[in-house]
């Protein structure tokens, strides 16, 4: 024991110089080694995402990051941007915001990511915020429409890519104010900044609703809520709801005979994922209004759609073809034109500083509104609504903005002509 | 030399003391080595040991389960929050109130593991793991119900002090972090240890192995029992409150049933019957999921399809594979194992 005793007094000796030693080096008071860029090389930018893969959230979603990612190859197998070449790398968090953060860190921490793209979710992302803030990642093109987004104060670093909640909720109560006009209109949305935001914007339109229910993604039943709604006598109702429980109310409702007029948020009225969900159920589609930014991915005479649909067949052939992959290749196309706009010399605050520029242009009906002030998406929507087993556009793309006052208007400037693709 | 010695042999204090402050300086040395990254893996295994030495305790010394022990970890995590974000609203900050709130986040949980603890001391086996499984379900729903306080399953921010401004500017967050997680853990070690080597511990392990007997040489088992559950509730309730300061986020999907059963796993599978088993339990909480990633992500190259389905699911097959393998091969778990290699190089030694 006396032995033990002072071979313990030794170590702790040694551990003791080592500890004086390792103060003196002093890492709090010197910047961390090196002034290179994060992810980038001179052949290489790596990008990371979170998505739900897996969980109530994936349906539909889970088609996003692959598609994103096939873009990128399209463009590698093209000589990248600048010479360097775009790694995507996509993490699953299941739509759970525990798991967000374990992923963003292993994606900022130790796979250095140059930024993060189109991070998915707006209570996943949330919980995020700080932490991409504090380590100055680039956040770029967040899939939700949350006003989260929008504050360059507080997140310099941070912008959407959706139209915000509200602008949507206001877009489409002006078209439920029009075309189904003093009907009784009701609410449904998901408990969190998503269903609020929407539950915002209709409101400022059409004033108090008549019924508002809510649900949570973990809880698949949501018999109760429509139940209730169906008992208000609701004969319009706007959905702020992901794709499954877009699916999951339409079915829902109809079992119980309960058929009104469906006006679905963008984020989940993709026709065919959910018509992949609803099975022999998808004629209960018929009629559902919706809105989008971004082409029909059934409708190949579209310019922007014929080029994403190409680079898919080569690039992402064994997935299927739909909003949610129409979406990923936009996400890719909009930042590819961010990294272009930055030049040559990568680095964080000139891709930021490019994103406030603006000036991009690409599939979106709607412009995009970023600017100094502004990190929100796109400004407007163009409505949808499903026929005969295909949803189409109708009428003109609206815009507007947050505050409860400014007038819903339209946008007359056309998208301009997609870049040729060569396929090698 | 000898009186120092026989001082160390006779103070069961004095000897957890000085092992702890051995623990503790080389584990600040590690956190000086580690990258952010490590150093934020090697937080979230203190904050999980907290609770994993708590439900040794419960589990392992006084042979009661508990599925419930992630919602104990939840009040731990949602008190602290509601505390760092009511005092920073008052403009109380600055590092001196962290300590506080995890002190209010320890003090409820042990409140709500009193009351578990009435209600499973009256209940033997399955009809215990009904109720402590009934609580991992009720609290995350609590959270839906009380939206207005809780924010629903979006789950509230923490407000969060940055590390002391003493350190320099381009100190790591993570380093921070890590030393703050530490601290609990080797204090929760240290207490934790103390009581399990003295009377209580000897209490809890009559409980365990007969009731009648216990209570015929007059141990109060009841007591026993619920302040069993207090003690391991305290171990949640603090390394809940840290999971929050490191996530910088609350949200009921971080606490659900799976949670809990992960917890129950990783003590069985690091051993139940000790406190350094707690410790492979809450490396493997953390080590495991990493390891099903990598897993996953190299079957991306071969077969993105099966790779997307298996992500997310794998962790749970890789966790119950393992719980598997270890109970038909280590009974006893990681630290049985360890225990039995370690007796077999000492008998093989020349003795001295």
């Amino acid at each position: 024991m006396n032995r033990l005793m002072r071979r313990t007094l030794a170590l702790a000796t040694a551990a003791a110089l080592l500890t004086a030693a390792a103060a003196c080096s002093d890492d709090g008071q010197t910047p961390p080694a090196g002034a290179e860029v994060p992810g980038v090389t001179a052949t290489e930018i790596v990008v990371g995402t979170h998505m739900p893969l897996t969980g109530p959230a994936s349906a539909g979603y889970s088609e996003i990051a692959p598609a994103s990612k096939a873009y990128f190859d399209y463009v590698n197998a093209n000589g990248g941007v600048n010479g360097r070449k775009i790694t995507y790398k996509v993490m699953d968090d299941g739509y759970n915001p525990a798991n967000t953060q374990t992923v963003v860190r292993q994606l900022v921490l130790q796979d250095k990511v140059f930024a993060v793209l189109n991070g998915l979710g707006t209570p996943t992302h949330s919980g995020v915020l700080d932490f991409l803030k504090t380590n100055r990642v680039p956040d770029l093109f967040v899939a939700s429409g949350s006003r989260n987004w929008n504050q360059p104060d507080k997140y310099p670093g941070t912008f959407g890519f959706n139209t915000d909640y509200t602008v949507e909720g206001k877009i489409l109560a002006t078209h439920v104010k029009t075309a189904f006009a003093g009907k009784k209109t009701c609410f449904f949305g998901q408990d969190d900044d998503f269903g609020r935001d929407s539950l915002v914007g209709v409101e400022a339109v059409l004033g108090a609703v008549a019924a508002k229910e809510k649900y949570v993604v973990t809880n698949q039943n949501v018999a109760p809520q429509l139940g209730a709604l169906k008992a208000a006598g609701c004969e319009v109702v706007v959905l702020a709801t992901v794709p499954g429980f877009t699916a999951l109310s339409i079915g829902t409702a109809a079992r119980i005979g309960f058929k009104p007029q469906w006006v679905v948020s963008n984020v989940g009225s993709d026709y065919q994922t959910l018509a992949k969900l609803l099975g022999d159920g998808k004629v209960l589609l018929e009629g559902a209004v919706g809105a989008s930014n971004l082409p029909s991915p059934l409708d190949l005479d579209d310019p922007w759609t014929a080029m994403f649909k190409k680079i898919h067949d080569k690039y992402n052939g064994s997935a299927p073809f739909n909003g949610n992959t129409v979406y990923g290749m936009s996400v890719a196309y909009t930042f590819v034109q961010a990294l272009q706009a930055v030049g040559k010399d990568l680095t964080r605050e000139g891709l930021l500083a490019a994103v406030e520029k603006n000036g991009f242009t690409g599939p979106g009906y709607a412009p995009f509104r970023y600017s100094k002030t502004d990190h929100s998406g796109y400004a407007g929507y163009r409505l949808t609504k499903i026929e005969a087993a295909t949803q189409l556009f109708f009428g003109p793309v609206y815009t507007t903005d947050d505050t409860p006052t400014t007038p819903v208007t339209e946008y007359p400037t056309p998208r301009p002509q997609p870049p040729a693709v060569t396929l090698s | 030399m000898t009186r120092l010695r026989a001082l160390l042999g006779a103070s069961t204090l004095l000897r957890h003391l000085v092992l702890t402050a051995l623990a503790g300086f080389a584990l600040y040395l590690l956190t000086l080595e580690l990258d952010p990254f490590r150093n934020f893996q090697l937080a979230t295994v203190a904050a999980y040991l907290c609770a994993t030495a708590g439900l040794t305790v419960l589990t392992g010394l006084s042979g009661q389960l508990s599925l419930g022990h992630g919602a104990l970890m939840a009040v731990g995590a949602y008190t602290v929050a509601l505390c760092q974000n009511a005092l920073a609203e008052h403009d109380v900050t600055g590092n001196g109130v962290l300590p506080l709130s995890l002190l209010a986040g320890v003090l409820v949980t042990m409140a709500a593991g009193a009351v578990i603890g009435l209600a499973a001391a009256r209940l033997r086996g399955p009809y215990l793991a009904g109720v402590t499984l009934a609580v991992a379900v009720a609290v995350p729903a609590a959270t839906v119900t009380f939206a207005e306080l809780f924010n629903s399953e979006q789950g509230l921010g923490v407000y969060v002090e940055p590390p002391p401004p003493a350190l320099g500017p381009y100190f790591p967050n993570e380093r921070w972090q890590a030393w703050l997680a530490l601290l609990g853990a080797l204090l929760t070690m240290l207490l934790l240890a103390n009581l399990t080597r003295g009377r209580f511990g000897r209490t809890l392990r009559a409980v365990r192995d007969d009731e009648v007997a216990a209570r015929l040489s007059g141990i109060d088992v009841a007591r026993a029992q619920v302040l069993a559950f207090v003690v391991s509730a305290a171990g949640a309730g603090l390394g809940g409150g840290l999971l929050a300061v490191l996530a910088q986020s609350v949200s009921p999907g971080a606490f659900s049933l799976t949670l809990s059963l992960f917890l129950l796993m990783a003590v069985v599978i690091g051993g139940l019957g000790s406190l350094a088993g707690a410790v492979w339990g809450a490396l493997l909480l953390v080590a495991l999921p990493d390891l099903a990633h990598e897993l996953s992500s190299g079957l991306v190259a071969s077969s993105p399809g099966a790779a997307q389905r298996l992500e997310g699911n794998l962790p749970l097959a890789v966790f119950g594979l393992t719980l598997i393998v270890v109970m038909i091969a280590l009974p006893d778990g990681v630290q049985g194992l360890l225990r039995r290699l370690s007796g077999r190089a000492r008998r093989r030694l020349p003795s001295r």
